[in-house]
């Protein structure tokens, strides 16, 4: 009888472990941000398709994330199996072969869905090698209530003198209302992403042909001097300590007139739960100065598979689910069609119902009008609009942003900054033997 | 005249702790307030302070979107484990610093105290490799042991100062009596130090449970404590002040709680050496 249990147990037991060893564990590293949130929330809809996957999420913050996943790829730690990376580290990465190529994400994927300045930013050799989750450009959000008060329309492409006058125009510091707020806090992904695409509109570049730092050329100050005379004339207070979310803040409480950030944001400041002005919010494109070039840029946030996986199939599977069309339908069934990660398929702004969505129309605009291959005026060695897909970049565009950084703080003038930004750059690239 | 002076003096003294106490305990405190605001309300500015409308929401969303069961009960393993190992390790080793002392022992406890100088970032590498290696990555015994070893030089100076003050006649009558060295550390030495012992577990278990530097970069989605829990809050695009301040509420609670029924032993133990 006791034999007769114990072997009853242990085939239930061998039964189960059976099972165990049958799953595989696909260990996701993201960010928290609305659309990834909502990702987690849905995944029953895959592992219900594929019962042999069990999904582990590990959330990060952006920092850490860049850090761990770098640590990790370089180390062969193989902690991760799908790594949610931008832009910026994809073509870099590839090419140091840490990525694992997409090109194979199933027959009813159709790639060539995907936007195509998303899919050659995402690109190396032109190979997919992380899919698109969701992607952004930038463009104006404006108080439209404010805007009228001024007497002044906006343009659907407004150049930067028409900002300038508007943002003077709409200050009114006594009441704690300021005409333009813009990022500040130093970072290569902060400040620096958006003095890069003002410095783009203005014709400047930051290396010529031969890699030689440009940031001591005219069209360079012409491009810093607008932007820190703005500040100073219709910023906010303490504006070199704001990045995104300190600026959606003053935005959602009204304190500005024009916020100039990432198309993703628009959700947001529309969103009548959190915004104090959703009804009174206008959309245009990034402006310019007529050279030929807008201040827009262009990121996703998108999927890969570390080339050190040990699930690389699962997790590939899982890619071609959470970047596929069914999972936009999804998400759209399920939370609306204002909540569909935006900026990454074709088929999306082509569909009648996500049309309707009122910033659907000017995030497409924008994203078709920044080119990462040609991001600027005169040509340059190097792809990325709001950076360089060079190693050093984070390196040096955090250097560059500090000094940019201290300047809107009032310690040093801008032709200072520029003159050191020039030198720390020129050090750093010469260091990396360019 | 003099009681009078002498109770003055006390009023300001206690006005003047009680200030510093809640100056220092002040961020915790909004925390724990902004914790129950919506999130426009976090961001507000002026800054709300008491009369706002009180929300649980925080905490629910929170709740439904992360284990937080699986975070708290690797908290309490490691920083547990890494304690209790700690004080194996650390009880003979101060002993024998403080009864039996040669004439490098000084030399020696300085080292120890050395290891804590160096930056803990420039390990990093050398110690992920190692766990690669060994198969340590993501697992509790190695965050347990690294955390182990990262505190290991404060808990031997702490049963090293407390054991200083224990008469070492005590344990040479315990000697004479016939008893082994396993003995007189057992059960003599242990029962006089029970409150420098117990006050060392409590300081180390509130360091390796706010440990963040290395619970987040040798930890994936197995071994991660309530330190990954609550960086997972913070956000690049969106406002997470609520949540985030919801996450750190949940995840120092428990240490919040310890901390305050052990707060004779915790000041016991910290002014041990100094007041004398």
């Amino acid at each position: 009888m006791h034999l007769r249990t114990a072997l009853c147990a242990a085939s239930a037991l061998a039964l189960v472990a059976g099972t165990a060893a049958a799953q595989t564990t696909v260990t996701i590293a993201t960010v928290n941000n609305g659309d990834m949130i909502r990702m987690q929330g849905l995944t029953d809809d895959f592992t219900a398709q594929n019962p042999d996957i069990e999904l582990e999420w590990v959330t990060l913050e952006e920092n850490v994330l860049r850090q761990r996943v770098t640590q990790d790829i370089a180390t062969k730690g193989g902690q991760f199996d799908v790594l949610t990376i931008g832009m910026y580290e994809t073509p870099i990465w590839a090419a140091q072969d840490w990525l694992v190529p997409l090109d194979d994400l199933g027959a009813d994927y159709d790639a060539d869905d995907i936007l195509p300045a998303m899919r050659a930013g995402l690109s190396y050799n032109d190979t997919l090698y992380a899919a698109p989750f969701y992607g952004e450009s930038s463009m104006v959000m404006y108080r439209t209530d404010l805007m009228e008060a001024a007497g002044l329309e906006m343009p659907d492409a407004p150049t930067w003198e028409f900002i300038g006058e508007a943002a003077r125009a709409m200050t009114d510091k006594d009441n704690e209302i300021y005409g333009i707020c813009l990022r500040g806090k130093a970072g290569w992904g902060e400040n620096m992403a958006f003095i890069t695409t003002v410095a783009n509109s203005f014709g400047a570049r930051w290396f010529d042909e031969n890699w030689t730092p440009q940031l001591d050329s005219p069209e360079w100050n012409e491009a810093v001097n607008f932007y820190y005379n703005l500040m100073q004339d219709a910023g906010p207070p303490g504006a070199s300590t704001n990045g995104f979310n300190e600026n959606l803040a003053l935005f959602q409480q009204g304190k500005c007139g024009m916020w100039i950030d990432a198309t993703v944001a628009a959700s947001f400041v529309t969103n009548p739960s959190d915004s104090t002005v959703a009804d009174k919010v206008g959309f245009a494109l990034a402006p310019d100065t007529g050279k030929g070039k807008r201040a827009n840029w262009l990121w996703a946030w998108a999927l890969a598979v570390p080339a050190g996986s040990d699930a690389t199939d699962a997790a590939k599977k899982f890619i071609a689910w959470a970047t596929s069309k069914e999972y936009l339908a999804l998400v759209a069934e399920n939370e609306g069609w204002a909540n569909v990660p935006p900026g990454s398929r074709t088929s999306l702004y082509e569909n009648p119902e996500y049309a309707q969505v009122p910033f659907a129309q000017m995030t497409l605009d924008s994203i078709n009008a920044a080119d990462p291959n040609n991001p600027t005026v005169d040509p340059v060695p190097y792809v990325g609009i709001q950076y360089v897909a060079i190693p050093e970049w984070a390196g040096i565009g955090t250097l560059a942003g500090q000094e940019f950084s201290a300047m809107l703080a009032g310690q040093q003038t801008p032709d200072e900054a520029l003159e050191k930004a020039q030198a720390l750059v020129t050090d750093e690239m010469e260091a990396a033997g360019y | 005249m003099a009681r009078s002076v002498t109770t003055r003096r006390k009023a300001i003294n206690t006005v003047i702790a009680w200030g510093i106490g809640l100056l220092i305990f002040f961020p915790i405190l909004w925390t724990i307030l902004t914790s129950f605001k919506t999130e426009a309300t976090a961001i507000a500015d002026p800054p709300v302070f008491l009369f706002f409308d009180w929300t649980l929401e925080n905490y629910s969303v929170v709740q439904e979107r992360s284990d937080y069961m699986r975070f708290l009960w690797n908290s309490v393993i490691i920083a547990g484990g890494s304690t209790l190992l700690g004080i194996i390790i650390a009880v003979p080793a101060a002993w024998s610093m403080a009864f039996v002392p040669s004439r490098r022992t000084k030399d020696i406890l300085l080292w120890m105290l050395s290891t804590k100088m160096l930056p803990a970032v420039g390990v990093l590498y050398p110690i992920y490799l190692i766990f690669i290696e060994l198969g340590l990555l993501d697992t509790r015994i190695g965050l347990t042991i690294v955390l182990m070893l990262i505190n290991l030089p404060i808990i031997v100076w702490m049963l090293y100062t407390y054991f200083r003050e224990i008469p070492g006649e005590i344990l040479e009558a315990a000697r004479m009596d016939g008893a082994t060295l396993r003995e007189e550390i057992l059960y003599v030495l242990t029962p006089m130090a029970v409150p420098g012992i117990a006050s060392t577990i409590l300081l180390n278990f509130i360091l390796a449970w706010n440990e963040a530097f290395w619970t987040l970069n040798l930890t994936a989605a197995k071994a991660a404590p309530l330190t990954a829990f609550i960086a997972s809050y913070s956000s690049p695009e969106g406002l997470f002040y609520a949540k985030l301040s919801a996450a750190s509420t949940m995840a120092i609670a428990p240490i919040l709680i310890l901390g305050w029924f052990s707060q004779k032993q915790l000041v016991r133990g910290l002014t041990f050496g100094a007041v004398k």
